[in-house]
């Protein structure tokens, strides 16, 4: 499969009045052409800021340290502020976490669809309006003609979701980034614009990265997934197998948290104890240790690198080294195991 | 919409109505009647003058008469100043008046927004110092400083303009900025921090991400949504610089209506004072109503009656 996108090594620098904060520190993943790469993780663990460095799109006081994010082979963040605009909302797009406040309160809605292609393509404004019509269409707008030129206010916030995406989708982008976009929406308008996204990214044949700290809405959506913690990945693999043979013990936590249908109502929801570190100052080892009961001595010391699970499963933990002590995960997780066997895996 | 602007220009009569009764009772409990300085007259004389000009009535027939004046256009003539119509008096010193304050505030909203503006996408540079430095100068600088340092330099040393005098375009341009520092230092002000937000705003972040240079984000999307608490602001202060400043026109020797109000209030002309003060109360209605027009043709979420469509 070919690799639309690839990250590698990506460290992000925030300056702020108590000092620089590391908010991402080494990231590398890739996307493959048409599959949906799901990133999830605690709020304040990097999802968002990852994704806005491939866009460039990070506040003024961000500072992208070190890394490279190669398109196509070709460096983004060696491009100028000018070449970037040539590939955002053409090529890689964005879909916004907020629909309330994502449009532009004093623009009609036909033209802030069609905008992207009059930036992009050689269109007159009757062709791209036009254009703009029939995506409004195809997002589920009903009576687009008609709707064109009604202002953000004029729409619901379902409504005003499939307008963003709308945006983002309208001039074919590759790639399309969408950064929580579900977030905002009552659960049932939720599962509509997941089922939207899935039946855009067959028509169109765009890749997608989807952000959200959701795990139910993953594994609707996602081929892959990356769990980030700290401004880390720490374990990434396909749907499968990071929810039914998770190696990181975040990952045990994070599974663990979910209510599945065998909780019963009076049981207390698990949790992860204790707080993510604070990047002002990160921390030397693995940055969840303090809240790991699986911590070993070597993670206070050193920041696990990523060990192989299978071919498309990776996790940064010392608790997969050859010579790491066996321990027991919860017994959730545990369950997940089982259903792995189930499914033709090999958990271990 | 043409109902609610009906509506509007019911509430002006009324408006005027109460301002006009308001002024002419708390104008008629000043100390003294317009003629207390005529020493020399006798009370005879008195008498008749006072008969002529209706003063002899009771004050409640007096409002009455005034009332029914107004109702006919009628503003009614000087007691000062030869005797003229007021309506004529003021129509002749509110050309020059108005001519200042309109360049005033053109200048002064033009540069204002596009300091603000400036200021806003450079925030926490040098560039947004500076321009917070011109537009606090512009706020805090009385205009008769400003007025007086002009002349010096710009007339006196220079000799680019007339020192003070009223003729051309020429004569027009100094008295221009030494007004137009007010509005330009206000509406700097307000717009900086209104654009701050609005470029703070995720719709700004989405334009971007559309592909948008940074030049098309501000013009396109930024501009206009950071004027709408901008236009508030001009309007009243169109009002109050375009009916003349005493200081100024003073200053300037320019025939205007600032300095024919002072005039009219310390000499009693009770005539002249209505009239002006209920032409400056139905010029800033007007504004506001064009004003409250005017945010609708920005703002389309308080867009009026049947703008919207849903």
């Amino acid at each position: 499969m070919e690799k639309i996108l690839e990250v590698k090594d990506l460290h992000v620098d925030f300056d702020t009045y108590n000092g620089t904060v590391h908010a991402i520190r080494g990231v590398d993943f890739h996307l493959n052409a048409g599959e949906t790469l799901a990133i999830v993780g605690e709020s304040g663990s990097g999802k968002s800021v990852t994704v806005r460095a491939v866009l460039q799109l990070l506040a003024s006081n961000a500072k992208i340290s070190k890394g490279e994010v190669l398109y196509h082979g070709d460096d983004l963040l060696q491009k100028s502020d000018q070449d970037m605009d040539k590939i955002r909302g053409n090529k890689i797009s964005m879909i916004f976490q907020d629909p309330m406040t994502s449009l532009d309160p004093t623009m009609t809605i036909g033209k802030q669809v069609a905008e992207p292609l009059l930036i992009h393509n050689n269109v007159s404004q009757k062709d791209a309006l036009q254009r703009a019509e029939e995506v409004l269409r195809l997002v589920g707008i009903p009576n687009p003609k008609a709707r064109m030129n009604d202002y953000p206010h004029q729409f619901s916030g379902g409504q005003r979701q499939r307008i963003v995406i709308a945006i983002a989708i309208v001039d074919y982008p590759e790639i399309l980034i969408a950064d929580e976009p579900t977030t905002a929406l009552d659960v049932t308008v939720q599962a509509q614009i997941i089922d939207l996204l899935k039946e855009l990214q067959q028509k169109i044949g765009t890749s997608i990265i989807f952000i959200t700290h959701d795990l139910g809405v993953v594994a609707g959506i996602a081929d892959r997934v990356a769990v980030m913690y700290a401004g880390r990945f720490v374990e990434y693999g396909t749907v499968n197998e990071v929810f039914y043979n998770p190696q990181h013990p975040y990952t045990w936590g994070l599974l663990d948290s979910m209510p599945t249908l065998d909780t019963s109502e009076s049981a207390r929801l698990n949790s992860i104890p204790g707080t993510p570190p604070n990047l002002l100052n990160p921390p030397k080892g693995d940055a969840f240790a303090p809240r790991n009961k699986y911590a070993l001595e070597i993670d206070e010391e050193e920041q696990p690198p990523f060990f192989k699970v299978s071919k498309t499963h990776y996790a940064a933990t010392w608790l997969l080294h050859p010579d790491a002590p066996k321990v027991t995960p919860p017994a959730g997780i545990l369950k997940r195991f089982e259903k792995f066997q189930k499914l033709g895996g090999n958990a271990k | 919409m043409t109902k609610y602007i009906l509506r509007r220009i019911f509430y002006l009569f009324l408006t005027l109505f109460i301002i006009a009764t308001i002024t002419f009772f708390l104008m008629k409990m000043l100390p003294g009647t317009p003629f207390s300085n005529q020493n020399r007259m006798s009370a005879e004389q008195l008498k008749i003058v006072k008969a002529q000009y209706g003063l002899d009535q009771s004050v409640f027939v007096q409002y009455v008469r005034y009332l029914g004046g107004l109702l006919q256009g009628n503003l009614g003539t000087s007691f000062q100043f030869n005797n003229e119509p007021v309506t004529l008096l003021i129509g002749q010193r509110l050309a020059p008046s108005m001519q200042i304050g309109a360049q005033a505030m053109i200048v002064g909203t033009i540069f204002g927004i596009l300091l603000g503006a400036v200021a806003a996408i450079r925030k926490n540079t040098w560039v947004d110092t500076l321009a917070t430095f011109v537009s606090i100068l512009g706020l805090s600088i009385p205009s008769f400083v400003l007025a007086v340092l002009l002349q010096f330099y710009l007339a006196y040393k220079w000799k680019i303009y007339p020192v003070a005098l009223w003729d051309n375009f020429q004569s027009s341009v100094l008295p221009t900025i030494a007004l137009a520092a007010l509005p330009l230092g206000t509406v700097a002000r307000f717009m900086r921090t209104e654009m701050v937000d609005v470029l703070s705003s995720d719709y700004i972040e989405l334009a971007k991400s559309k592909g948008n240079s940074n030049w098309k984000v501000v013009t396109k999307h930024a501009l206009r949504n950071s004027l709408i608490p901008v236009v508030t602001i001009i309007g009243p202060m169109a009002v109050s610089v375009m009916t003349g400043s005493m200081v100024v026109e003073n200053i300037f020797s320019i025939p205007g209506i600032g300095e024919q109000f002072v005039k009219s209030i310390t000499t009693n002309d009770y005539p002249t004072i209505m009239g002006l003060t209920i032409f400056y109360s139905f010029l800033l209605i007007i504004v506001y109503l064009i004003v409250d027009i005017l945010y609708g043709l920005i703002d389309p979420r308080i867009r009026l009656g049947n703008g919207g469509k849903e």
